[in-house]
Parts: C-alpha cells; structure tokens; sequence
C-alpha cells in the first residue's frame, strides 16, 4: 500500500490519487502521509531508539533539534516507553522493539497508519498490551489505521472492520460482532480456528476506519 | 544440452548482473542531486573505508615492495642489473601493484562489509522502512558509500605508493647492500608523473566498482541470513575481479 511493491494488476489510490502514476516526488510525498509498522519492527539497528525516531523528522521537517528531542519523546511516551532514547535497539525485548517501531511511525503525524502483523510471535500478555498501545494510538491521534493480522483477538480489539483475505481476494468485510458470529464457511473455519476444511483461509485482514 | 543450457544460464546471470548495476549507479547518480546532501554519512564511511582500512593497506604496500626488490635482485643479478631494482620498484608499484593491491584489499575488508551491513538491513525489512519514511535507500545507502569509495581509493594509493617504494629501499639497501644513493635516485630517474596520475585515476575507478558492487549485492540479497553471506562472498569475488578485468582495459588506455 505504500509502494514497496508494484501491483501486477489494478490501481492504488491515496484519497483519490493514483500512486503508482504520481513522479518519484510526488510518491514520497504522498507516503509522508503513512506510518508504517513492520513484523519485527525493522528499526535501523545502526542508530539508537531516539535517532530511529527522529529520522523522519530530521530528513522531512525543519524542527530544531530541541523540537525532535520533545516530538521523540512524545512518541515514546504515547506507546509507553519513557525514556529509552539513547537505548539500541539490539538491547530492547521484541514487544518492545515493535512499540519502537510504532513510535517511529506515528513520529510524523500521519493520517494513515498501517501495522504488519503487529503481535506475531509475541507471547499473549505483551500481545495484549501491543493491541492496547494500538487502541491508545487509535484513540489519541485519530488515524485511518489499517492492521494486517491473523490474531483474532488483537483484530477484535482494535478493528472496527474486519475483513477476512484469501486466495487474494476480499472474501468479507463485517464489523467485528458480525465476523465473528458469520456463517461464512471461509470466515467461520477461520474463527473456529478449524484447519480441516479445505477452504481454510491464509491469513486475515482487518481494516478500521 | 545441459551444458549449453548452464552456458546460457551465466549469461542471463552475468547480464542482469550489469543491468542492476548500470541502473543502480544511475540512481545513485540521481540521488546525488537530490536534497538532502549527507556530508556526515559520507565523513563516515570516509573513516570507515579509509582509516580503518588503513594499517592493512599500509602492510600489504610494504611487503609487496620488499619481495618485489627481492624478486627483482635476483632476476636481475644475472644479467648485472641489480641498479635497476630500485626503478622496477617505483614503477611497478605507482602504476599496478598499489593501485591492484590497494583496490583488492579495500574489495575483502569493505566492499564485503557493505554487502553484509546493506543485505541484513534487507532481511529484516529495514530498506522497506527506509521507504516507508519517504527516503530513497539508493540516496541514502549509496551515494555516502560510493562516494567515500571514489575519494579514499586514490588518497589510500599515495600513501601505499610511498610505503611500496619504502619497503623495497629497506630490503634493496638493508638486506642486499645496495647504495642508497644510487637505489633511490634510480628509483625516480625514471618515474613520469603520468605513472602517478595512471595510478590514481585506476585506484578512483576501482573504488567505484568496488563500493557499488558491493551496495548492489547488499541491496538485491534475498532470504535470510544465507542470503547475506552469498552477497557478501559475491560482493569479493566479483570486486576483484571487476577490479582485476578493468585494470587490463584502464592500462591499456592510459598507457
């Protein structure tokens, strides 16, 4: 979605504007307006947790480096990680490597913020803290949020829609009491978590709005 | 059949090979014009390339300019011109040998180093987040690494230039007995200042081939931790011989 891969066939649009037709520039542009948050986090391991979070700052704004400094730990303190700035990120747990990464996504203020499977491989209390951070994220800054999970539980939680992806195809799109009560045989086998049906689907999307 | 088809194979592998490259090194090219402009990226793998590779430059330097007045002497007492050592020395070393050398040694320690530094940025989809924040990872892994690679290369040649021509007066003038005198004037009587310039010129292009392969092997790893370690084998083994295949044409051009 923010053109790290180029569609085989179709369109991408940001509010109306086709991505993959706009310049070089004019993409940039439009992805200043994401926020991205990766599996692992993909923090940039040469640098500490503070200059991984005003790197965005430092190359698209003109903050002085005393406006970084507070915008960073306003970050960290929205995914409750005060004062960890100098931390690297080699030091820090995988929960915490992933709140990181959130910060550094929300550092510009987007309007758009995606999650790749935000909990994965986490164990179930710092999943469930992971989707709360997600739900004070939601809530404080009022972003479109768009969550690529297969964790029932988080998309629950945080989704306001949920659809369910297969064989690359949108297969439903309900609100969570609707999915989760569906009689879908795709979307039930998936919420049962039952594996022997043949039409067990790959993995879940969940969108908010 | 097969080894038709395996012939075939390496073409299609060696051509995408220099495609990738060609477009990179146009990017890269772009990406140079491009704001920002990272004076402190670049001062650091200035250091990195440069001072750290320093002492090992320095040895090599040295001890090939030793065996080579050793080899020399040798060869040359048989035909009684042991006076000339001193002149195959510094002409060897400033036109080929420090500029090769130099160029190898600089391909092992740090074309392979961004290879590996670039592909595990890659494996952990840290290049996807440097997308994500709106930053071209050509602009911002390249053009600082390239760079530092076209500057250092020819600043490292000088000084192994000198440490060459060093090693060989020690063992010319210590170990064999040669008259100093004589050894260093032969040395220069000789030397053109072309034969620097060839030097110099080679060691900038080798530095460019040696950073953007090493760059593009970084850049286009693929799965995982054994991934990173083939584009690091390769960031070498394709370094030296970019440099080792271009040598042959430069010389032939700058004469």
């Amino acid at each position: 979605m923010i053109g790290l891969l180029a569609p085989d066939s179709g369109t991408v649009e940001v509010e109306g504007e086709d991505f993959w037709a706009a310049s070089l520039s004019r993409r940039d542009e439009m992805r200043r307006r994401f926020g991205m948050s990766f599996q692992e986090g993909a923090l940039f391991d040469s640098m500490s947790v503070g200059e991984n979070i005003a790197f965005a700052l430092k190359r698209h704004t003109r903050m002085t480096p005393a406006e970084v400094r507070e915008r960073v730990a306003e970050c960290l303190a929205l995914v409750r990680l005060d004062g960890i700035e100098g931390k690297r990120p080699s030091e820090l747990s995988g929960g915490m490597r992933r709140r990181v990464g959130f910060a550094r996504a929300i550092a510009l203020k987007p309007e758009i913020l995606l999650f790749d499977e935000p909990t994965t491989g986490l164990d179930p209390i710092t999943t469930d803290a992971l989707a709360r951070v997600m739900i004070r994220l939601r809530d404080r800054l009022n972003p479109t949020m768009v969550t690529i999970t297969h964790d029932l539980k988080v998309a629950f939680a945080v989704a306001e829609r949920v659809a369910l992806l297969d064989a690359g195809k949108i297969q439903a799109d309900l609100p969570p009491s609707e999915f989760e009560a569906s009689d879908d045989p795709r979307v039930a086998a998936f919420v049962r978590g039952d594996g022997s049906e043949d039409a067990g689907p790959a993995r879940r999307e969940e969108v908010r709005e | 059949m097969a080894l038709l088809e395996a012939f075939g194979r390496l073409a299609l592998v060696a051509l995408e090979f220099h495609g990738r490259c060609v477009a990179l090194l146009g990017l890269t090219i772009r990406g140079l014009f491009r704001r920002p402009f990272d004076g402190r990226a670049i001062a650091t793998q200035v250091v990195r390339v440069g001072v750290e590779g320093l002492p090992v430059v320095l040895l090599t330097a040295v001890f090939t300019g030793a065996v080579l007045a050793l080899q020399t002497y040798t060869g040359f007492q048989r035909f009684h011109a042991e006076a000339w050592v001193g002149s195959v020395v510094s002409l060897s070393m400033l036109r080929e040998l420090a500029p090769v050398l130099t160029g190898l040694m600089v391909a092992g320690r740090s074309g392979s180093a961004m290879a590996a530094e670039i592909g595990s940025m890659r494996v952990t989809e840290q290049i996807d987040a440097l997308v994500a924040l709106a930053t071209d990872p050509v602009q911002y892994l390249f053009v600082p690494r390239i760079l530092a690679g076209i500057i250092v290369l020819p600043m490292l040649v000088v000084l192994a230039n000198a440490f060459g021509v060093m090693g060989g007066y020690l063992v010319a003038v210590r170990l064999l007995g040669a008259n100093p005198v004589v050894y260093m004037e032969n040395s220069f009587q000789f030397l053109d200042l072309n034969d620097l310039w060839s030097g110099l010129i080679k060691a900038a292009a080798f530095g460019l081939l040696i950073t953007l392969i090493g760059c593009q092997q970084g850049f286009d790893t693929r799965g995982g931790a054994e991934g990173v370690g083939r584009s690091t084998t390769a960031a070498v083994v394709l370094g030296s011989l970019a440099i080792l295949v271009s040598d042959f044409f430069l010389t032939k051009v700058l004469f």
